[in-house]
């Protein structure tokens, strides 16, 4: 069977960490992702960039609203996901809008942290 | 653009030249760049030259190529210092390089048209929120200072900066591109930076409380932004409308308010004060706007009810049938509580005080102006025409605590003070 495994944590706190132990951190998740990669339980992984970069778009008429944030909406939860590939933010947003999902909830579109 | 050189400029006017070039300037830069923080910097190290050199030599005949070119070589001696880059200097450097704009004037123009475009549309791009697009528009594109940006919002200065700064790690982080959007999305992302526009001109991205009534200045860049965007998209019914608009209600400036900083009312007012030039154009800008094929758009019908206005000779003869008429259109096609207020308003001219007031009753029984700040004024000035001296006067009252803005209160209070010298 198939887990989406989801990582909520205080962002502002997560913020503060000092450097070292955020690189411990860092380390540690490297040490788990290799692990669970070997032992063939991973499919995917990734840490996402904070919500002062998301964008949420919801289609509400026929017309598709674009907002600045995260979705807030303590009505609505979790319900499902996709990763994809996008040439910039116009692009993802797009493809955001035709989720049927968007119809009716809130699509965030957030990126993916890229490490250098 | 050419300006007349021979003689070294004084810091005052070089501002003032900067002020109309670095919206272009940093657009053009941008694409240049890649990088809308850089090349902000990089036009701020240009600027500096500017300031160092133009007082002592020759202006450059060409200011805004001038900005970008010593701005794309400041942005290059930036990526070389910085520690960041390090590793990519070479090909950053490389790049900026390679994009190196045309020599030739006409395609240099058009270059700069497109960038500017760009700029405009990243300015106001919906991932940003409605006041954050406001003050990134100030900030880039009329080259407001951050300071004079914050003092628009009535925050701090530093307050401010960390809006824009957050705001261009989204540009970065989030991947926001600088582009025009194509076709289908190019409606309604164009409505979006009218409504900046719009609040520009309105100032309604802050409170409405203080002591002045109006900031002029913020009407001019408004207008101007108006101005460029009808040059840049040309043939668009609600560019027209929305310029025309503001136009109108800018020309009528001079009436609305007395020296010691009073409202004048519309039926008051010294029409000989008002800009007759500014108001033949907007004039012929609604007449364009209504010929457009389509829908009527909002801002055109407002603009329509200005130029009514702007035309009638005083109060008493202007043609109040066909400004509630236009209010009705209002009504269908973009509703709101100031929308049904101002049809009211007019009603009450044609039908008289007493059909308005019904009007407002019904909007209110069904909920509709809960909360508004004008509605008990309106209220009060039907009672006081109906001669309701006792009801106007308790409307005038709640109209005084329903606003913040120092001007309207004084208003209301001589209205109070008219009302007891007439019992």
């Amino acid at each position: 069977m198939q887990y989406l495994l989801m990582i909520y944590q205080n962002e502002a706190d997560y913020a503060k960490i000092d450097a070292a132990t955020s690189k411990k951190m860092l380390e540690e998740y490297g040490a788990f992702t290799q692990s669970i990669i070997q032992s063939g339980n991973f499919k995917a992984g990734d840490r996402l960039q904070p919500i002062s970069t998301a964008t949420t778009v919801r289609i509400r008429d026929g017309k598709t609203l674009t907002t600045d944030g995260p979705f807030a909406e303590t009505r609505e939860q979790l319900g499902g996901y996709y990763l994809v590939e996008a040439k910039d933010l116009n692009a993802a947003l797009a493809i955001a809008a035709r989720i049927p999902g968007a119809r009716f909830g809130s699509i965030e579109v957030r990126p993916i942290w890229v490490y250098n | 653009m050419t300006i007349n050189s021979g003689h070294p400029m004084s810091p005052t006017e070089i501002e003032k030249l900067f002020r109309d070039e670095a919206g272009r300037a940093l657009a053009t830069l941008i694409r240049l760049v890649g990088d809308f923080d850089l090349a902000q910097d990089a036009l701020q190290d240009a600027f500096a030259v500017a300031l160092e050199r133009w007082p002592h030599e020759e202006p450059p005949s060409n200011p805004r190529a001038w900005l970008v070119n010593v701005g794309r070589n400041k942005a290059i001696d930036r990526v070389r210092r910085q520690i960041a880059f390090r590793g990519k200097q070479d090909q950053l450097t490389h790049e900026i390089e390679l994009n190196a704009s045309c020599p030739d004037e006409a395609h240099e123009q058009a270059t700069f048209d497109d960038d500017m475009l760009r700029l405009i549309f990243t300015c106001c791009h919906p991932a940003f929120a409605t006041e954050v697009q406001v003050a990134l528009t100030l900030r880039t594109i009329c080259g407001l200072t951050t300071a004079q940006v914050a003092r628009a919002f009535l925050v701090s200065e530093e307050a401010m900066a960390q809006r824009l700064l957050r705001a261009k790690q989204k540009i970065r982080l989030a991947g926001i591109p600088y582009e025009v959007p194509e076709r289908e999305a190019l409606e309604p992302r164009l409505n979006g930076v009218l409504a900046v526009i719009y609040l520009v001109f309105t100032e309604g991205y802050v409170a409405t409380s203080g002591d002045g009534l109006m900031r002029p200045d913020l009407a001019r860049e408004a207008i101007r932004l108006g101005r460029l965007l009808n040059l840049l998209v040309p043939g668009r019914g609600e560019i027209k409308g929305l310029l025309a608009l503001m136009l109108l209600h800018d020309a009528r400036r001079a009436g609305r308010e007395t020296a010691a900083g009073d409202i004048v009312l519309l039926e008051e007012q010294d029409r000989s004060l008002w800009d007759f030039h500014q108001i033949a154009e907007g004039l012929q800008l609604v007449e364009e706007a209504l010929r457009m094929p389509g829908r009527p758009q909002s801002y055109a019908v407002q603009a329509a009810i200005a130029a009514l206005h702007a035309r009638a000779p005083n109060f008493e003869d202007t043609d109040w049938r066909q400004i509630a008429g236009l209010y009705e259109v209002l009504m269908r096609i973009s509703p709101s509580p100031v929308i049904e207020l101002n049809h009211a308003a007019a009603v009450s001219m044609v039908d008289g005080p007493a059909r308005s007031l019904d009007l407002i009753d019904a909007i209110e029984a069904r909920g509709g102006l809960g909360g508004y700040e004008l509605m008990p004024a309106v209220r009060a000035d039907l009672l006081r025409r109906l001669g309701r001296r006792d009801a106007a006067r308790a409307a005038y009252l709640a109209a005084t605590e329903a606003t913040q803005l120092e001007p309207l209160r004084r208003l209301y209070a001589r209205r109070l003070a008219e009302l007891s010298a007439e019992s």
